[in-house]
C-alpha cells in the first residue's frame, strides 16, 4: 500500500531538482536506527511542501503511516542529482512506487513546453497510484503483469515502445531499469536510471550505497541517484 | 568555548573530548552542511592504503538491531591521491586532523604512515590494525600480539608524531593485545573498531551483505565497548579513546567514566549528521549538573 505524506519546511523551500530525495529519520521504531531515503514525488512552493510516496513494507513505513497532521519530523534533504531535462520528446518509465518522482519530473519537463509519455508498470491494478495526476501533466501508458490494466506484460513490451523517443528516464526495480536500458541501447536512445540502493549516511560518508560504474564504484547518494544507464555495470 | 570539556591524548591537546570515527565522517567536508569542523575535538578521515581499493561489492549495508553492519572494504583512492587532492582542500578545518592508515602489508602500512607524517598539519595518525572487512587487510595483525606488536614497532620508526592504535574487539584477550602494542610504541590506543558479525534474510535464504560477514557498529555494541574500554583504561599506562554506540553525551560520560580520554563518534552521524554539536552542548549541561571545572575529572572513575 502507498500513500502520499506532505512535508511541510518551517523554513523556505530552496530549488529542488526532479529526481532528488529526501532522508527521514522515524523515530521510536524498535531497534531501526537508519534515516529511509524517500524520492521526491512533487514540490509545492506555496505551501513550502515537499510531498512523497511511501509504500507500507516495514516498521519505518508502517509508523509514517500512522503520524498525524501537524507531528513534526526530522528530514534531510534535498538529496542526491538530478533527472537531466534532455529531449523534444521524452518517455519516463516507472515501475511500482518508482514511479512517485516521475510526476515533478514531469513538471520540469512542462515547465520547458514538453509534455512527456509516462509508462507505468505493476503487477495488478490494485498497485497503481495516482493515476490520474499523472494524465494531467504527461500521456499515460500502463502495463500490468495481469493484464487488469492497460497492456498485459512488463513495460519492455508495451507497444508504446515502438514509437519514436528521444530518451528514457526511468525510476523502478534495477531488472526493470536494466531491461529498460538494453531496449535503449538498441534502439540508441539516450537513458538515465534513478537507482536505489541500501544507504545509511545519504550524503557521501559511508560508502554503503555504492553502484558499480565503468568509473568504478559510485555513491547512489550523491554520484546518483540518477546515472547515464551506459555508465551502469548492470 | 567551554573550556571546561577541554582534554588531551598524550601531546594532543582537544578543545572538547568528541572527534568522529574513521569510515563516518568522510574526509569531513561531507558535514560542513550540518556542523562547524572546527568545533569538534578532532576528526578521524576515511581509512587510507598505500593504493587506489575499490572496496568490496554491493550490497555493503545491513540494518540490524540497534545497530548496522558494514562491508565497505576499505575504498579509498589511496594516499598519494590524498596528499594531493584531499589533504590541501581540509588541512586547516580543525587542530586535530588525524588520518586512518591501513594497509595489507607492513610495507604498506609504513608507507602510508611515512608520507601521512610529511603532513604538517596532520598531527597523529590511527593506525587500523583490525578492520574485519579486508579479506587480505588488517584482521591478522590485530588479533595477534606478536603480529600487532610488529606492525605498530615498524611504523613508530617512520612515524615522528603521534600514534593512535586501533583495537579490534574481535580477540580472545584485549588487554594482551593492548599491552603488546604499548610496548611497541603507540602514544594511544583507540577500541574499539566494528564487531564481526552476520545477517541473513530468511525470506531469500541468503546473507544479506556480499562478503556474507561484516563489522557490526552503532547502539547495539556500545555495552561491549564499554567492557573493552574498562578492561584496557586500568591495564595500560597511555591513553585510551572510546568508540561503540555513542550518540550522546551520557554515553560520552560512560565512555570516560571507564577510562576514555576523549571519543570517536561514529554510526550516530549517519542518523544525525549534526549530532555532535548536540552532544558537545549536552557535555556542558553535564558539567554544569554535576559542578565539573573540567570533564577530565571524571576519567576512569569506575
Amino acid at each position: 500500500m502507498c500513500f502520499l505524506l506532505h512535508l511541510k519546511s518551517e523554513e523556505p523551500l530552496c530549488n529542488i531538482q526532479a529526481g532528488q530525495f529526501v532522508n527521514i529519520l522515524v523515530k521510536d521504531i524498535a531497534d531501526r536506527i537508519l534515516r529511509r531515503p524517500i524520492s521526491i514525488h512533487d514540490v509545492d512552493y506555496t505551501n513550502n511542501e515537499i510531498i512523497v510516496v511511501v509504500q507500507k513494507i516495514g516498521k519505518a513505513t508502517t509508523k509514517l503511516s500512522l503520524i498525524n497532521e501537524g507531528d513534526k519530523l526530522d528530514v534531510v534533504f534535498p538529496l542526491g542529482n538530478s533527472f537531466p531535462l534532455i529531449g523534444e520528446k521524452p518517455l519516463l518509465i516507472g515501475g511500482g512506487v518508482g514511479t512517485a518522482p516521475l510526476y515533478y519530473l514531469s513538471k520540469k519537463f512542462n515547465e520547458n513546453n514538453i509534455r512527456p509519455t509516462i509508462l507505468i508498470g505493476a503487477k495488478t491494478k490494485d498497485q497503481l497510484f495516482l493515476i490520474d495526476k499523472y494524465s494531467a501533466v504527461a500521456d499515460v501508458y500502463i502495463s500490468t503483469e495481469d493484464g487488469s490494466v492497460g497492456e498485459k506484460g512488463m513495460v519492455t513490451t508495451n507497444s508504446i515502445l515502438n514509437q519514436q523517443f528521444t530518451s528514457y528516464l526511468t525510476c523502478g526495480p534495477a531488472p526493470m531499469m536494466k531491461a529498460i536500458a538494453i531496449e535503449a541501447q538498441k534502439r540508441g536512445v539516450d537513458c538515465y536510471v534513478s537507482m536505489e540502493n541500501r544507504m545509511a549516511c545519504g550524503i557521501g560518508a559511508c560508502l554503503c550505497c555504492v553502484t558499480a560504474t565503468t568509473k568504478g564504484n559510485e555513491c547512489v547518494c550523491t554520484a546518483g541517484p540518477v546515472f547515464n544507464a551506459n555508465d551502469i555495470k548492470w | 568555548m567551554d573550556t571546561r570539556l577541554n582534554t588531551t591524548i598524550g601531546n594532543l591537546n582537544l578543545i572538547n573530548p568528541v572527534m568522529t570515527a574513521s569510515g563516518t565522517f568522510g574526509f569531513g567536508v561531507e558535514y560542513e552542511n550540518f556542523l562547524d569542523l572546527n568545533s569538534l575535538g578532532g576528526f578521524i578521515v576515511k581509512g587510507t592504503t598505500g593504493e587506489k581499493r575499490e572496496g568490496n561489492a554491493y550490497p555493503r549495508l545491513a540494518e540490524t538491531p540497534s545497530g548496522m553492519i558494514n562491508a565497505v572494504g576499505l575504498q579509498n583512492k589511496g594516499v598519494e591521491f590524498f596528499c594531493k587532492n584531499i589533504y590541501p582542500i581540509i588541512k586547516d578545518k580543525n587542530e586535530n586532523i588525524i588520518v586512518n592508515v591501513s594497509g595489507s602489508s607492513i610495507e604498506e602500512y609504513c608507507k602510508v604512515a611515512g608520507m601521512i607524517n610529511d603532513l604538517d598539519t596532520i598531527p597523529a595518525i590511527e593506525l587500523n590494525i583490525s578492520c574485519p572487512n579486508v579479506k587480505q587487510g588488517g584482521m591478522g595483525f590485530g588479533v595477534d600480539k606478536d603480529m600487532a606488536k610488529e606492525v605498530v614497532s615498524e611504523v613508530r620508526k617512520v612515524y615522528k608524531k603521534h600514534l593512535i592504535v586501533k583495537l579490534t574487539p574481535n580477540v580472545t584477550n584485549i588487554i594482551d593485545i593492548a599491552q603488546s602494542v604499548e610496548k611497541a610504541g603507540a602514544d594511544s590506543l583507540s577500541l574499539i573498531n566494528t564487531v564481526l558479525a552476520m545477517a541473513v534474510d530468511a525470506e531469500k535464504q541468503r546473507p544479506l551483505i556480499s562478503t556474507i560477514t561484516g563489522g557490526l557498529s552503532g547502539p547495539a555494541i556500545k555495552p561491549i565497548a564499554l567492557r573493552c574500554v574498562w578492561q584496557v583504561s586500568h591495564n595500560v599506562n597511555i591513553p585510551v579513546i572510546g568508540i561503540g554506540g555513542i550518540t550522546s553525551a551520557s554515553d560520552v560520560v560512560e565512555f570516560m567514566l571507564v577510562g576514555a580520554s576523549a571519543v570517536e563518534i561514529g554510526t550516530a552521524n549517519f542518523i544525525d549528521p549534526s549530532i555532535c554539536k548536540k552532544i558537545i552542548a549536552d557535555l556542558s549541561d553535564y558539567c554544569d549538573r554535576h559542578k565539573l571545572n573540567s570533564i577530565t575529572e571524571i576519567i576512569g572513575k569506575i
